[in-house]
């Protein structure tokens, strides 16, 4: 509820741009579900939207988590790449990475010339130059689709979806390589209509590898609890196999790949 | 003396350059045929493994359900000879043998010591029959011999828990006889071999060689027997074998004689499957079997190593989680001109998890390597997704360090090189009981009594880095001269009353030893040191002045985050104990080493040892082998892994066990994902220098409910700190243990 509004937090983020250095909520060095093959993740700290179902809404604040210099990450990248493979590599998720893109744009560099993979997983919220550069050192984009209806995305996340559209729009235009990822929340995010229309909006697009189709889950409720904030989905559960079911059989309908994560 | 035995050594060697060579590496070398394709030619069992596999289970019920000991022989001594033929069911076994006349029958081998088999049949209501008694009325047996030899320093750190596990009331085990010589060379040859090596023993005697000349005789004299062994199951092992099948049988036969003679802690049975393939490949070149066929033999003769059993005390039982018997086989690896030693019959051995079940026994150890084909690869990701039942091993950085491609793995994950070189087993010291010591001017956190000397009293309200490393350093030093002392007592005993006679048959007269030390709980130590370095720790005292907390003000860096901090104060603890430990020469010779390395005692080690500087509570298991403390790494597995890489091989030559726990959607979405990840993973271990990684690949509901259900869960098999164990027969309090231990649970 606090500091979450992108004015109010305006400063701050100038501020942390100006530091050679990201600020981290947390590290995972396992990830596997953040993109191809082995993954260090880093999550940074740091969001604009406010979703009901935000599995870590401590990252949501820009003023937590702890600075960690580039020359860190990527020294911790480097150690980390026997176990890269030939697809693995760095993945920014967060929280939400865009609030630090001028930053991650030299760390991306500084991956490049290491020869690391590197993934942004994303809200879009933010399409301007910076991000604009940003998705040139970007290997691959992970862009979490809430809502395709502006008034449900409203609803689970405050705010509205028309920046992320244009920023999948823009990442399509370089033809880069980008997967979808959508969060099922059933009786938010899970309405036929609009599944229907998501396709529709995407069914051309040649970038999207794959859509990954997350269900909902209650693993980051006691979170909300530690942060003394109300949990407005209390009453809902996660969704049956046979409603994944149907969402992954009318996604298929437009999209190459589609994925249950 | 020491000088004098590397002499003799020299003398005997080049005398035998000139015997008939016994040389089963060249003939692997030249005639195995890598295999680089995937696992799509394997196939099921047949009706008759299925069949006979049916009767092993439900005697295995029987065996639970009778306590965990079916039957056993209460009137003979067990050995080579003992027994008369024994079938699961004639007409349907393919290879044939075991240990007494009836399947799952215990047998007595009491020369490790008469008292601990008359525990162990007592427990279960019998008696050992008086003429067994009277056996011992005359003669000594092993731990008899070792007591009358401990002084009273050994007695009192045996007894205080400082060294633990010590095989001085049991068979010492480890040692992997060449059981691939008998099926090459029929054991007609292998007697005129060592027959050649007696005479060549010869000139003014010393000790070693009056030694040397009793045990070739008695290894001539295993050879006989196995030959009658053999004929009592209508098999001609007095020469070679011929066939797919009897090559598999007569090697069968060879361990079967060890295992009859010896109940040693781990009998592992070496590199058996390419030497296997050879045969099996001729065979099927030739028609004369089929690859259903070729499964079939591999099937029964696993089959036929799961049923091994050695009568052990029900305390040795609760240690151990079930009765381990660590046949141990090692699949995989590379040469060292560059070739795989993968050859079909590696991935035969995997498959029968998959035709027979999961099972802890035989022990299957891949040996990794960066160069494996990469089906090969693949089929062991799917293996332990499906089964947990494999460990890994780092065969490119043994190959590098210890030189020989031609290599078993003694017990969990001791490299050993086959025929040519055995081990001394020396279980393991509690290094955190260590640290508490020095901590407490020398005395014993729990008893209070004094045990080491000069450790000076650490004054102030905090402990100083400085002074702690000290005191450490010196306890240390004490210990490892007591511990040499009680290793060279043990294994002169061993040799003296309980001698593998049967094994050492198969291994070259007079072959090289490594002392295997150990030391349980770095991570402990690690994290200890550096909270005392990193942040303010106050010991809590009682009135007698021994320490009963701590207070950790604020924070430091814990092992298993890949933090070089606290990661070097493990790795220099690793290093400084080695080193103290290589001070002091060895019986025979021997090279010592060391092992990181708790097998399941871990649980037991924390039931004995008081709180420690790191936080962790009076009671309180240790963490596995060399694994991190669970909870304490927050970065995920490859962090955690990093931190355990960087314990120095060559400081724990006898190996670094780690256990790595994961649920399958951690390692990936897609069960290629989980393939794919796990081989990236070991590929990335390894490369940083790793030793060894169990793997287990389990979810935590499943653990649960086997915990709350274990008539569920007959097969449920787990690995822990370098071998398998069937987790329902873990204690409950050691099943807890392994629920509550790190899950690498990324989401
Ligand atoms: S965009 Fe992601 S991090 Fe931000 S609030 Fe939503 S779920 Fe949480």
């Amino acid at each position: 509820m606090k500091n979450t509004s992108t004015t109010g937090s305006g400063n701050l983020i100038a501020n942390l741009q100006k530091a050679e250095a990201l600020r981290v909520h947390s590290i995972e060095t396992f990830g596997t579900h953040d993109g191809p093959g082995i993954r260090l993740v880093i999550f940074v700290q740091g969001c604009q939207f406010h979703c009901l179902y935000c599995a870590n809404p401590d990252t949501i604040s820009i003023d937590g988590g702890t600075l960690m210099s580039l020359d860190q990450i990527v020294a911790k990248a480097k150690k980390q790449k026997p176990f890269f493979g030939k697809n693995g590599g760095v993945t920014i998720s967060g929280g939400e990475p865009l609030l630090q893109r001028a930053m991650l744009k030299e760390l991306f560099n500084k991956l490049h010339k290491e020869g690391i993979h590197t993934t942004l997983d994303t809200n879009g919220k933010v399409i301007d130059k910076q991000t604009k550069d940003l998705l040139e050192t970007t290997d691959l984009v992970m862009l979490d689709i809430k809502h395709i209806n502006n008034d449900w995305h409203h609803k689970i996340t405050r705010l509205s979806n028309v920046n992320t559209l244009k920023f999948a729009e823009y990442r399509e235009s370089t033809g880069k390589p980008m997967w979808l990822r959508y969060v099922l929340v059933p009786g938010y995010s899970d309405q036929e209509e609009y599944l229907h229309q998501l396709g529709d909006h995407f069914k051309n697009y040649k970038s999207i590898e794959k859509i990954e189709i997350l269900p909902y889950h209650k693993l980051g409720v006691h979170k909300w609890e530690a942060l003394g904030w109300k949990y407005e989905l209390e009453h809902v559960e996660s969704p049956e196999i046979t409603s994944l079911k149907k969402v992954s059989d009318i996604l298929q309908q437009y999209f190459r790949r589609v994925e249950v994560g | 003396m020491k000088s004098q035995t590397a002499e003799t050594k020299d003398l005997i060697e080049k005398k035998l350059l000139n015997l008939p060579l016994i040389d089963v590496k060249a003939f692997v070398e030249k005639n195995v045929i890598p295999y680089y394709g995937d696992d799509s030619f394997l196939e099921g069992p047949t009706q008759r493994t299925t069949t006979l596999w049916q009767i092993c289970l439900e005697a295995m019920l029987e065996e639970r359900y009778k306590g965990g000991c079916l039957a056993i022989d209460t009137e003979t001594i067990s050995s080579i000879t003992s027994h008369k033929p024994g079938y699961i069911n004639k007409d349907l076994e393919l290879i044939v043998g075991l240990q007494t006349d009836e399947l799952l029958k215990r047998a007595m081998k009491p020369f490790g010591g008469i008292r601990v088999v008359e525990g162990a049949v007592a427990e279960r209501g019998l008696e050992v029959a008086e003429e067994v008694k009277n056996v011992f009325k005359h003669t000594s047996d092993h731990n008899n011999g070792v007591f009358s030899a401990y002084d009273d320093e050994i007695k009192q750190y045996r007894s205080l828990g400082i060294l633990t596990g010590l095989p001085d009331n049991y068979a010492r085990g480890r040692i992997i006889g060449d059981y691939r010589r008998l099926a090459l060379y029929g054991a007609d040859e292998l007697i005129r071999a060592k027959k050649n090596d007696l005479k060549a023993v010869n000139g003014v005697l010393n000790e070693h060689k009056i030694r040397l000349r009793e045990e070739i005789t008695s290894q001539i004299k295993a050879l006989k027997d196995m030959i009658v062994l053999g004929n009592s199951y209508g098999l001609e092992l007095n020469r070679p074998a011929t066939s797919a099948k009897e090559a598999i049988q007569w090697l069968y036969m060879a361990y079967l004689a060890a295992v009859k003679e010896q109940d040693g802690a781990a009998m592992s049975l070496g590199n058996v499957s390419n030497f296997i393939d050879i045969y099996i490949e001729k065979d099927l070149e030739k028609g004369l079997i089929t690859e259903s066929e070729a499964q079939e033999l591999v099937d029964q003769f696993v089959m036929k190593l799961r049923m091994v059993r050695h009568l052990r005390p029900g305390a040795y039982d609760e240690i151990f989680g079930g009765d381990p018997t660590w046949v141990t086989e090692a699949i995989g690896g590379q040469f060292n001109d560059g070739r795989t030693k993968v050859t079909k019959t590696s991935f035969r051995f995997l498959q029968t998890l998959y035709n027979l079940g999961a099972s802890p026994e035989p022990n299957l150890t891949v040996l990794w390597s960066k160069d494996l084909p990469e089906g090969f690869k693949k089929f062991c990701g799917k293996v332990s997704i499906d089964t947990s039942s494999i460990q890994y091993e780092n065969d490119d950085l043994m190959r590098k360090t210890r030189g020989s491609d031609d290599y078993g793995i003694a017990c969990c994950v001791s490299y050993q090189e086959l025929g040519k070189r055995i081990q001394f087993f020396g279980a393991r010291t509690n290094l955190p009981k260590t640290l508490l010591m020095a901590l407490n001017e020398g005395r014993e956190e729990i008893s209070g009594k004094k045990v080491l000397q000069d450790i000076s009293v650490l004054e102030g309200e905090y402990l100083e880095y400085e002074a702690v490393m000290e005191n450490f350093k010196k306890s240390m030093s004490q210990i490892a001269e007591v511990y040499s002392r009680a290793m060279n007592i043990i294994h002169y005993m061993h040799d003296r009353h309980y001698y593998e006679k049967a094994q050492m048959a198969l291994i070259d007269s007079d072959p090289g030893i490594d002392m295997a030390y150990g030391a349980a709980g770095i991570s402990i130590i690690a994290d200890s040191l550096s909270a005392i370095k990193y942040a303010k720790v106050k010991p809590v005292r009682n009135e007698d002045g021994l320490t009963v907390d701590f207070i950790v003000e604020g924070d430091y860096p814990k092992f298993g985050n890949d933090n070089d901090k606290v990661d070097e104060i493990a790795a220099y603890i690793t290093k400084f104990f080695s080193e103290e430990l290589a001070k002091h020469a060895c019986y025979k010779n021997a090279r010592p080493t060391l092992s990181l390395l708790t097998i399941t005692s871990n649980v037991m080690y924390g039931k004995k040892t008081g709180t420690t500087p790191d936080g962790r509570k009076e009671g309180e298991a240790f963490a596995p082998g060399a694994n991190p403390m669970h909870g304490r790494d927050t970065d995920g597995a490859v962090a955690a892994l990093s931190s355990v890489a960087k314990l120095d091989y060559r400081d724990a030559l006898d190996g670094i066990s780690n256990t790595f726990s994961i649920i399958p959607k951690s390692l990936g979405s897609s069960r290629e994902d989980q393939i794919e990840n796990l081989s990236r993973l070991l590929d990335g271990y390894f490369e940083l220098g790793a030793h060894h990684l169990n793997v287990n690949v389990l979810d935590r509901d499943t653990l649960m409910d086997a915990y709350k259900n274990p008539e569920n869960y007959p097969q449920l098999t787990i690995r822990v700190s370098g071998y398998a164990v069937n987790f329902t027969r873990l204690s409950k309090a050691h099943q807890l243990e392994v629920i509550t231990r790190t899950f690498h649970e990324s989401l």
